[in-house]
């Protein structure tokens, strides 16, 4: 790479939180113009502050204690309000992570995307609407007279992200802080946002600062890559180098927790344990003036089965169905049409295997935050799944929770906290153990680790594979992320539109995927592959270099 | 001593000063506080009178002991029935939902949409005008608010993913509503129990005003507070006693609520 000038110098900047508490530590970084740099780190790292410092838009408790940061070699530190606000938007723009709450609800798109315009260029109106169309175009949409004229919530998630991109583009700012841009995004569209991203910025010769959690997603598109833990730059390099030959611990640690897949396992596959038949679900025929809507059909016949000892992973893109096929297997919905077997028995409220369903089938949900009752002690929250058990008395049950808060090491004095005290993956460690502690047959687990951060998911995870190993229950694993899937399932349902794409053993759709729309899943995500010398080397799963389709288009209709 | 155990001894200390004097004057005023004196009339605060005298010559001190515990009666007893029914019925709405709901809710609009003080009028006069009558009117009165801060509050809970890890276990609906559903709407009916409590002295003042409240002469702050009108620029004493005594019993069932809502929340006992 030809040497190009400086463009944004951080030098041994701290940030304090007060009390000595150091959010950021004496951290340095070097961005040339037109550079990609990735920071990677788990939340609390750090890198959402430094990326904020770069603005100077840190909330008003985090101080600078140390340090400066140089963009074309002007302190930010030295300049007055009116002199920032000559370089947010024209020479370092934003793009957030939430594109539902980062576009101003009450306003239309075109007057958002002209408010920066005008804010910082003389032209009259109009002259800068062939701008805002072209740019537009550019991030993909099309019916751009028509967007203009739009609210943000008629727009998907994915568009909206693009708007947001556009709106970031249209001053040509020789910076772009992306931070985690497409988390909020399904697996497809977060390809193509990415990459349109990065293809609009290298045009413009736009430096990028690209923020992210997720560490394939970085290797693939960052030049050189930041990593960050509690505050401190651990390890900073070329993205190649940092990944072939990891010099830090820590880096090695973020490496070790991507999904490894595992020796497929041995099945027993003659009487399932669970089986579904049909399964439709309609929801609403919501009443209008006079005449009934159309039902919004949200399953469309889905049958499958879940046999003792097994590991389902069920995919898709969120809409998919996935979640409400969950709900209906843990008994939390019923379907509108179609039945559910339990150990070949039907399965009806009131017939004679509900009990033992009820009792058997357990549910872990995604968020930890929301799923344990905030005032209850983590003892009594594991203790309350035993209270209809039969034939176990008081001491009986006392140990029970006693081996369940073990099982997912929260022994000691755990059991007395409350869940504001605990992490997030502690909270999903209480979760687990409230399902455990009734030794089920079935546990369903929607999204499970998807809130947590990427050690901790890996701990969960690893938690989960181990418990399911040794006490042999089944397990619906729900889950739009492919990798988790391909290191914990033993057989994947591909979820499509409340239909089966495509189901299989793991193996056999993860390596020779036959339906469409489980290659492009599977295309959508970088992966990286242990190297046996210690470090991973990326790869995509199948033909890279698709080409970046335009999104699908126009504002939906609300 | 933090501000949180200081705010719950200063509502501590104000409330059982109140009901300490609630008890006392059952069995002892200095003066008695329906007996005139003609001599005496609009007596400034002194030796004598520590709080001066009224138009009557009553003693204000005695009054306002007798009137304590007629008032914190009447509102704490309106207080406890409004919640009482407020936070069943609206944790009934909120968690049945569907029509049950629906029914409940316009009738709970319907009492809405009169303001309060207009209800327990017509009320009264239906139930006439006595202590319990007026308890009753304005508990019927209040609860509506309740219903409808506890049925949204319940919506919202309903949705949250414990209640359904609730249900997936195979809980009945009744102890998912008692055990997980009811304890996490105490904090804003704590808020809205306290508030409520002034506002019912302050609408008993007004009944009493109207002529529909406690019958004269029996004190109450409330028509203490009204019977100063017309004196209050010879004798500012008979407005300015009755309503600190208003305000500091507020003061301090408001800090003693706020106080107790933190100790009943696992979140604000302890940090990690």
């Amino acid at each position: 790479m030809t040497p190009s000038p400086t463009l944004l110098q951080i030098q041994n900047l701290s940030l304090s939180a007060g009390a000595g508490k150091l959010v950021v530590r004496n951290a340095s970084l070097q961005l040339a113009a037109g550079e990609i740099v990735g920071i990677v780190g788990e939340s609390g790292s750090g890198k959402t502050m430094l990326s904020r410092a770069v603005m100077r838009l840190t909330p008003h408790a985090i101080s600078r204690s140390a340090g400066d940061i140089l963009l074309d070699g002007q302190s930010l530190y030295a300049m007055n309000e009116r002199q920032l606000r000559a370089v947010r938007g024209p020479r370092v723009a934003m793009v957030f992570q939430e594109p539902m709450t980062s576009l101003t609800p009450t306003l239309s798109i075109g007057e958002q995307l002209l408010e920066g315009l005008r804010m910082h260029l003389p032209q009259a109106r109009e002259e800068h609407m062939p701008r805002i169309h072209a740019m537009l175009e550019r991030v993909g949409l099309r019916d751009t007279q028509r967007i203009l004229s739009a609210f943000p919530h008629e727009f998907s998630g994915g568009m909206r992200q693009r708007i947001m991109i556009a709106s970031a583009m249209l001053l040509r700012p020789a910076l772009l802080i992306a931070d985690e841009p497409t988390t909020a995004l399904d697996a497809v569209v977060q390809r193509e946002v990415m990459e349109m991203m990065l293809e609009l910025t290298r045009e413009n010769g736009t430096a990028v600062l690209l923020i992210s959690h997720d560490l394939p997603m970085v290797a693939r598109y960052a030049d050189r890559m930041v990593v960050m833990k509690q505050g401190d730059i651990v390890e900073t390099g070329p993205t190649a180098q940092v990944l072939a030959a990891p010099a830090h611990d820590y880096t090695r640690q973020l490496l070790r927790t991507l999904p490894q897949r595992r020796a497929p396992r041995q099945i027993d596959r003659t009487a399932p344990l669970m089986s579904a038949r049909d399964l439709v679900l309609e929801f609403g025929g919501r009443q209008r003036w006079f005449r009934k809507g159309a039902p919004a059909r949200v399953l469309k016949g889905i049958s499958l089965d879940i046999f003792p000892g097994e590991v389902v992973a069920v995919v898709g893109e969120s809409g998919s169905g996935k979640t409400t096929l969950g709900m209906i297997l843990s008994g939390l919905l019923q379907p509108t049409s179609g039945s559910l077997r339990y150990k070949g028995q039907p399965l009806l409220p009131g017939s004679p295997g509900f009990k033992d369903y009820r009792y058997n089938c357990q549910m872990v949900f995604q968020d930890p935050y929301s799923s344990l009752d905030p005032r209850m002690t983590v003892q009594a929250l594991v203790a309350e799944a035993l209270r209809m058990a039969e034939g176990l008395s008081a001491s009986d049950k006392r140990e029970r929770v006693q081996q369940a808060l073990a099982d997912v090491g929260l022994g000691g004095d755990f059991a007395t906290r409350y869940p504001h005290e605990l992490s997030g993956g502690q909270r999903q460690r209480v979760a687990i153990a409230r399902v455990l502690v009734r030794r089920p047959a079935l546990m369903i687990a929607d999204e499970a680790v998807s809130a947590l951060d990427v050690t901790v998911r890996a701990q969960v995870l690893d938690l989960l594979a181990e418990l399911q190993q040794r006490y042999g229950f089944s397990c619906l694993f729900i889950s739009h992320d492919l990798g988790v899937v391909e290191q914990i399932a033993d057989r994947v349902i591909v979820v499509q539109g409340g239909v089966i794409a495509e189901q299989g053993t793991r193996d056999a759709v993860f390596d020779q995927p036959q339906n469409p729309y489980t290659r492009q899943l599977l295309d959508a995500i970088p992966m990286l592959q242990a190297t046996p010398d210690g470090g991973v080397h990326l790869r995509w799963r199948h033909a890279e270099g698709r080409t970046n389709a335009p999104a699908d288009n126009a504002a939906y209709p609300a | 001593m933090n501000r949180r155990s200081l705010s719950f001894w200063l509502g501590a200390g104000l409330v059982s000063v109140v009901v300490v004097v609630a008890l006392l004057a059952t069995f002892w005023t200095p003066y008695d506080p329906l007996k005139l004196d003609f001599k005496t009339r609009l007596a400034a605060p002194g030796w004598q009178h520590w709080m001066g005298t009224d138009e009557l010559g009553r003693d204000v001190l005695s009054r306002l002991m007798r009137g304590t515990a007629t008032s914190i009666r009447i509102s704490l007893s309106t207080v406890f029935l409004a919640t009482f029914f407020g936070v069943l019925i609206g944790a009934l709405s909120g968690y049945l939902r569907g029509w049950p709901d629906r029914i409940l809710m316009a009738i709970n609009d319907a009492l809405l949409a009169f303001p309060g003080l207009l209800m327990a009028l017509g009320l009264l006069a239906v139930f006439g005008a006595s202590t319990s009558g007026i308890i009753i009117a304005l508990a019927l009165a209040y609860a509506s608010s309740v219903v409808r801060v506890v049925r949204g509050t319940v919506l919202g809970l309903r949705e949250r993913d414990f209640v359904r890890a609730s249900r997936v276990m195979g809980n009945s609906e009744t102890y998912t509503l008692l055990r997980h559903v009811l304890p996490n709407c105490i904090a804003p009916v704590i808020v809205m129990a306290t508030s409520m409590c002034g506002w019912i002295i302050l609408a008993e003042s007004s009944l009493s005003f109207l002529g529909l409240g406690v019958a004269p002469p029996a004190p109450t702050w409330g028509n203490m507070l009204a019977g100063s009108r017309s004196y209050v620029s010879q004798a500012a004493w008979l407005a300015i006693f009755p309503g600190l005594a208003i305000s500091l019993a507020l003061l301090g069932i408001n800090l003693l609520g706020d106080a107790l809502r933190d100790r009943l929340d696992p979140r604000m006992r302890r940090r990690v």
